[in-house]
């Protein structure tokens, strides 16, 4: 990478960054709506993209933590209680969630994650819906608060999607910073080649349930700012179809790419928005849409990205072998 | 007593069902890695194909052979050739996605083009009770269960006696051997997509007289044909049809013995324990373990 090309991406990404500040500030009610659900579907994918795009783990259960995640902030703040503690316990509870259900599934194959976090979603969601006196059962939670955020109200659409742009933001440097540790490699090493990251004195398995528990408590924190972004939760969005749609937000912008949740979850939320005049037809696009896309590129839209950027490097990579060995056959 | 009697009779008759779907599941699981997490709409769309051509004015046995047809051609060719085979090269994570987002765009269809209203279906066993030994049992769950068994014992037949069978467990078992010892893999692959495209047809015309044609009918049947495949045993036929008769009767016990609101868990319980305890199904072959 050359220097012009890091400069290029910092600014590009300060760019997007002040667009995200700037632009919405005179968006009506429904769009900042609209842009805080895509910043909190983007850290229950960004949860599930270190589940699947660096651990290499289908979880078919992040709707349901993110569900979890939403009970607890419900729950805690109609009663009282400031929502920091409600993200401590959506955290804990899903983290350690995560681990009990990782444990006996990764004992044996890899895909049977896949099948118990399916039957722990719907579970979770029986238990959202007939646990009357905990979650209030179909009538659901109403009237949840949103919180104070350092003295400053976010009752107000804006201020609440800065709230929720600027968790956001935290849980992308907790990214960065988590995919560039030891930590972050071995669950990559793992994706990559099992055998072998074990053989390096990897524990795997730990590792693994490291991976998955913690994407699950993403899941619960994305969670814990979906109940006051609605301000009412009921059981339904809490279904195995929030899971599928997750994971193929994680699919669709590209797995294993640390910008992938975000376009993903940018498709998943704002494309049936644009797609609105088309009226009933519009998840029917978007389901092909994915499809389409899929058949072209199944590592989404980063893989295309990915693709064309490999590609030239390596032509500008040939370029420049040509012209030194032009220059080595014309030198005396 | 005579209330589990008929708890059995409706358990069986549904999980019969559950089996039908869940031994095309394994089909195409074993013979192209692909898991079709769109099968539940699969059993879906065929009631409202013959919906659609009965509305045409043709009388039910034309449409339940219209049908058929249909399904086989969309479900079965058309599945397989514009999205299996396109992507079966990307590995099974993208096309299991796809699949996903497949099931998505059948339900909105179906809701777009046909109704969102649950339609009634006629039933091609006639209602009524008959009286075996003493007891009353529903004619539609003894004729369900006979068709059931009568095509389950047909399709294991076809699979262990017929050289056809033969040459699709080898395509199944090892895809690569199979055509060397001449086995035309593509055409047996094909031919497995057709017959689950004929198994998920027949599923839903027996269902959907009991629970009626909606769009979002697939959701449910679909979870219970994916747990009866692993329950049963992903990688075998005959794992699969012990699969959905257990989870049909272990469903209508729950409902009855358990709870309504919990009657849901229960499979999916019987899944985890499973899982725990016998991961590569009850009749399973196991699969080696994991490093």
């Amino acid at each position: 990478m050359t220097a012009t090309g890091k400069y290029l991406r910092i600014a590009l990404g300060v760019a997007v960054i002040a667009a995200l500040i700037i632009v919405p500030m005179n968006f009506n009610r429904y769009g900042l709506y609209i842009l805080s659900q895509w910043a909190v579907m983007t850290i229950a994918a960004m949860g599930l993209n270190l589940t699947l795009g660096y651990a290499g783990q289908v979880s078919l259960a992040q709707g349901a933590f993110v569900g979890i995640g939403a009970y607890a902030a419900a729950i805690m703040t109609t009663q009282g209680m400031p929502l920091v503690a409600a993200l401590a316990v959506a955290i804990v509870l899903c983290f350690a969630i995560g681990w009990i259900l990782g444990y006996p599934a990764l004992r044996v194959q890899h895909h049977y994650l896949a099948f118990v976090t399916l039957a722990f979603s719907t579970l979770a969601f029986l238990i959202f819906r007939n646990e009357d006196w905990l979650t209030k059962g179909i009538y659901g939670i109403s009237n949840i608060p949103r919180p104070n955020v350092l003295g400053f109200a976010t009752n107000r659409p804006l201020p609440f999607y800065y709230f929720c742009l600027g968790s956001l933001g935290i849980v992308s440097l907790a990214m960065w910073w988590l995919i560039r540790s030891p930590w972050g490699r071995a669950f990559v090493a793992l994706r990559e080649n099992p055998v072998r990251a074990l053989s390096l004195g990897i524990d795997t398995r730990r590792y693994t349930l490291m991976a998955f528990a913690i994407g699950s408590a993403l899941g619960g924190v994305a969670g814990t700012l979906y109940a006051p972004l609605t301000q009412y939760i009921d059981p339904v969005p809490f279904n195995l179809s929030l899971s599928l749609d997750l994971l193929m937000m994680v699919i669709v912008g590209g797995s294993g790419f640390f910008f992938g949740p975000f376009l993903g979850a940018m498709i998943a939320v704002l494309l049936p928005e644009w797609l609105r005049f088309t009226q009933g037809y519009y998840l029917m696009l978007y389901a092909v849409a994915v499809i389409l896309l899929l058949i072209y590129s199944p590592t989404g839209i980063l893989g295309i990205l990915d693709r064309y950027l490999a590609e030239r490097r390596t032509k500008a990579a040939s370029a420049l072998r040509a012209v030194a060995k032009s220059r080595l056959e014309t030198a005396p | 007593m005579s209330n589990l009697l008929d708890l059995l009779v409706a358990g069986l008759a549904t999980g019969a069902i559950y089996a039908l779907v869940a031994v095309g599941f394994t089909l195409l699981w074993q013979t192209s890695q692909t898991i079709n997490f769109a099968q539940g709409e699969f059993v879906m769309l065929p009631a409202f194909l013959m919906l659609a051509v009965m509305h045409a004015g043709a009388p039910f046995w034309l449409a339940i052979i219209l049908g058929i047809l249909l399904s086989l051609l969309l479900l079965g060719l058309g599945f397989k050739l514009l999205l299996v085979d396109p992507m079966l090269r990307h590995g099974v994570l993208p096309l299991a996605i796809a699949t996903m987002a497949l099931a998505i765009g059948m339900k909105e269809a179906v809701k777009q083009f046909f109704s969102a209203e649950a339609s009634p279906f006629p039933s091609i066993v006639p209602a009524g009770d008959v009286s075996i030994l003493g007891r009353v049992v529903s004619l539609q769950s003894l004729g369900v269960l006979a068709l059931a068994i009568a095509v389950v014992i047909g399709l294991t037949a076809l699979l262990n006696r017929t050289s056809i069978g033969h040459q699709m467990q080898a395509t199944a078992q090892n895809p690569t051997v199979a055509r060397i010892i001449g086995v035309p893999v593509e055409r047996m692959i094909l031919l497995t997509f057709l017959i689950n495209a004929f198994l998920v047809a027949l599923a839903s015309l027996l269902i959907t007289p009991i629970y009626l044609a909606k769009f979002s009918s697939g959701e449910v049947l679909g979870q219970a044909a994916f747990i009866a495949a692993i329950v049963g045993g992903f990688n075998q036929v005959r794992g699969a049809i012990a699969g959905g008769l257990l989870i049909g009767v272990v469903d209508n016990l729950a409902a009855a013995y358990v709870s309504t609101q919990y009657r849901a868990a229960v499979p999916l319980i019987l899944l985890i324990v499973i899982i725990l305890f016998r991961p590569q199904g009850l009749l399973g072959r196991p699969e080696e373990r994991t490093v």
